[in-house]
């Protein structure tokens, strides 16, 4: 009897051990509740991102369009109005411009109760930069990975500008690096416009708007005649994080 | 209760047993190897940096590693493995090469290394640049002058071979072949390249009929004077980073700097193991010497100004020649016969 019940307590080790993950790029909201969606809108200032036909302006008057666009977030906790707190567990996602269902994430069976703020990570904490092989929105072949110095490329875009000075025109800004001074990650916390009352037959979303032009714009605004590319972690790499760190947004919960 | 943990340790001894004294065997029943292993620690050594923490060792994940490391299929144009750069005979490093071969015959930069005892490794590669072992693999993958090879393709060229499939399953639970899974079963391989059979081995463990001689009694006192601050016992180097003040050649390797970005960092590399040097030149991180005399001759007269030599090395390490062959005869007492000749590590055909 004693060992059935041991048995019966490996094998339900076992099994939740052995649980696969849902993959966060192939997830679409569906309507298992309790549950809240976070909606991502990557947009340049007021415009919707369109990539690579669309010009867009930086703050400093040069032209660019985009032709890819991805950054990581991770540690996503929401708050109620209480206070208390809940974070979603092993959460990390890739969030793709080219792909639709990458930019819509589901919080499945949250608790009960009225939300009013989001906090999360812009980048893979340095944790999961140290911890060897990792899969789903983690895996390396993303393309979102360094490997002659190991760790995540934290967000990257590339397109053209035809003052940026490598042939052809080309845009490439891959921020990472994860310690020391040029540490690129950066915590977002946003406090909702409206609460996200989550309740047993409600399920509630929060969109969110990802301005790429503020990459550009402030504390340092980018000169891309003086600066094009950037591929590895360095102060450039930082200053750019120190520019994007406000680019996200509550735009409505509904 | 007690009788179950009695079963389940003599279970656990059957399988160790079985794990170490057999001769791999291609027909091997996956199956039946799927228990967890722990990880041997040689006596005397500190405790390994990575102990296959999530990532459970066992003997047909160590398989799976091994099948995948001799695999040419990880490359471009299936002709270079894993084991081309890395050759058993060699210590794992790459015989009579300079700098390491990859596929169309394109040249590295560097030395491929020797690997063995790499649980205990900090870091990875010359500059330390790669900071797990199951994040080192991709790299030569990737690498156009190495492998030249996408995970995506590997992937697709192992999910069409059956054994393959079987051997992930054995190994994971599942037929599912991923980038984690590849980099996990390499690690299990690698990690137990363990190195720990020298003379020098067995006379700190005081094995029967073991015995140093004078000479090289007197070599030991010389090592422990002259190199031990930087190849440190018992894994003969502390795996940091130094310059030992190599003259700097047209390619300017910045080394660790090229990670840390740290001026101070430059042309420092990883000190490399003075274990198994028999079978592991040329050496260097360029592979510029050939012989253990040339390297003293470097370490003599050699020492160059502007490559940011460590300040122990000032005025270079000056040895009579007695000291210097006995020097070498104690570092011939490091070489590890046992494993470079070891069944479990060969290419199973
Ligand atoms: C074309 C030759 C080549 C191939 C193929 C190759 N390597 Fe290497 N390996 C090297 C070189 C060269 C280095 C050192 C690189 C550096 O320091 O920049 C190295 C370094 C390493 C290291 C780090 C050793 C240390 O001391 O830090 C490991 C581990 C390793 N290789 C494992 C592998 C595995 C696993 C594969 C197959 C997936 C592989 N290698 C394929 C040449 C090769
Ligand atoms: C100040 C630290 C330091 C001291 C002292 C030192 N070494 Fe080294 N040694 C290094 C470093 C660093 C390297 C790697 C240099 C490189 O490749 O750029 C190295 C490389 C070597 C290599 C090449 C190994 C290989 O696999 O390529 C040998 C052999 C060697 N040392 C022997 C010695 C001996 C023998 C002594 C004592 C007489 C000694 N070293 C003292 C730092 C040191």
């Amino acid at each position: 009897m004693k060992y059935s019940i041991y048995a019966l307590l490996a094998l339900f080790l076992i099994n939740i051990g052995c649980r696969k993950k849902d993959d966060p790029v192939t997830q679409t909201p569906v309507t298992t509740i309790p549950q809240i969606n976070i909606i991502f809108k990557n947009t340049v200032d007021n415009k919707p991102l369109g990539l690579n036909n669309t010009k867009y302006q930086n703050a400093n008057g040069d032209t660019f369009t985009v032709s890819s666009y991805q950054y990581y977030i991770s540690n996503i906790s929401l708050f109620k109005d209480d206070g208390s707190e809940y974070k979603e567990s092993d959460s990390y996602h890739l969030i793709n411009e080219s792909s639709a269902t990458s930019k819509q994430l589901t919080i499945k069976n949250i608790p009960t109760g009225d939300y009013v703020k989001i906090r999360f990570l812009i980048g893979v904490d340095s944790l999961r930069n140290v911890s060897g092989a990792q899969t789903g929105a983690l895996d390396p072949i993303n393309g979102m990975f360094w490997t002659w110095n190991t760790g995540y490329i934290m967000a990257r875009m590339e397109g053209s500008s035809p003052q940026a000075g490598i042939y052809p025109n080309n845009l490439g800004f891959h921020i990472g690096g994860f310690e020391g001074p040029n540490n690129v990650l950066r915590w977002v916390t946003l406090q909702l416009p409206s609460k996200a009352i989550v309740t047993n037959s409600n399920n509630t979303s929060i969109y969110i708007n990802s301005n790429l032009a503020e990459w550009f714009k402030t504390p340092l605004t980018i000169n891309f005649s003086n600066i094009s590319s950037i591929t590895s972690s360095s102060y450039g790499a930082k200053m750019i994080a120190d520019n994007y760190a406000d680019m996200f947004s509550i735009d409505h919960v509904e | 209760m007690k009788r179950l943990f009695s079963i389940s340790v003599f279970a656990l001894m059957v399988l160790l047993t079985f794990f170490y004294a057999c001769k791999p065997d291609p027909q091997l029943d996956f199956t039946t190897k799927t228990a967890p292993i722990s990880f041997p620690i040689p006596q005397g050594w500190p405790k390994p940096f990575y102990n296959f923490e999530n990532n459970t060792l066992t003997s047909s994940g160590f398989e799976l590693g091994r099948k995948l490391f001799y695999d040419q299929r990880l490359s471009r144009d299936n002709t270079i493995s894993c084991g081309s750069c890395h050759q058993q005979f060699a210590g794992f490093a790459q015989a009579d090469h300079a700098v390491s071969h990859g596929v169309d015959d394109k040249l590295g930069v560097r030395n491929s290394p020797a690997l063995f005892n790499m649980n205990w490794h900090t870091s990875f590669f010359w500059d330390g640049g790669v900071n797990h072992i199951e994040s080192q693999p991709i790299n030569p993958i990737k690498n156009p002058v190495e492998m030249d090879e996408s995970i995506d393709n590997i992937i697709v060229k192992l999910n069409a071979d059956a054994t393959y499939r079987s051997m992930f399953k054995s190994a994971f639970g599942d037929e599912t072949i991923n980038s984690q899974r590849i980099f996990k079963a390499l690690a299990q391989f690698m990690g137990m390249l363990v190195s720990s059979n020298s003379k020098y081995d067995k006379y700190k463990r005081s094995e029967a009929g073991i015995t140093m001689t004078t000479q090289e009694l007197n070599g030991y006192d010389i090592y422990k004077s002259k190199c031990s601050n930087c190849h440190t016992e018992p894994l003969f180097t502390d795996y940091s980073f130094k310059s030992n003040g190599l003259p700097l050649t047209v390619i300017k390797d910045s080394g660790r700097a090229h990670i840390t970005l740290n001026p101070a960092d430059l042309y420092k590399f990883k000190i490399p193991s003075l274990r198994n040097l028999k079978y592991t030149g040329p050496y260097m991180h360029d592979g510029r010497f050939n012989t253990l005399d040339e390297v003293l001759n470097h370490y003599a007269t050699g020492i160059s100004a502007s490559s940011n030599p460590d300040a122990q090395l000032a005025g270079g390490i000056q040895l009579t020649t007695q000291q210097r062959a006995d020097l070498i005869a104690f570092l011939n007492t490091l070489n590890d016969e046992e494993f470079i000749k070891d069944e479990r590590f060969k290419e199973v055909k």
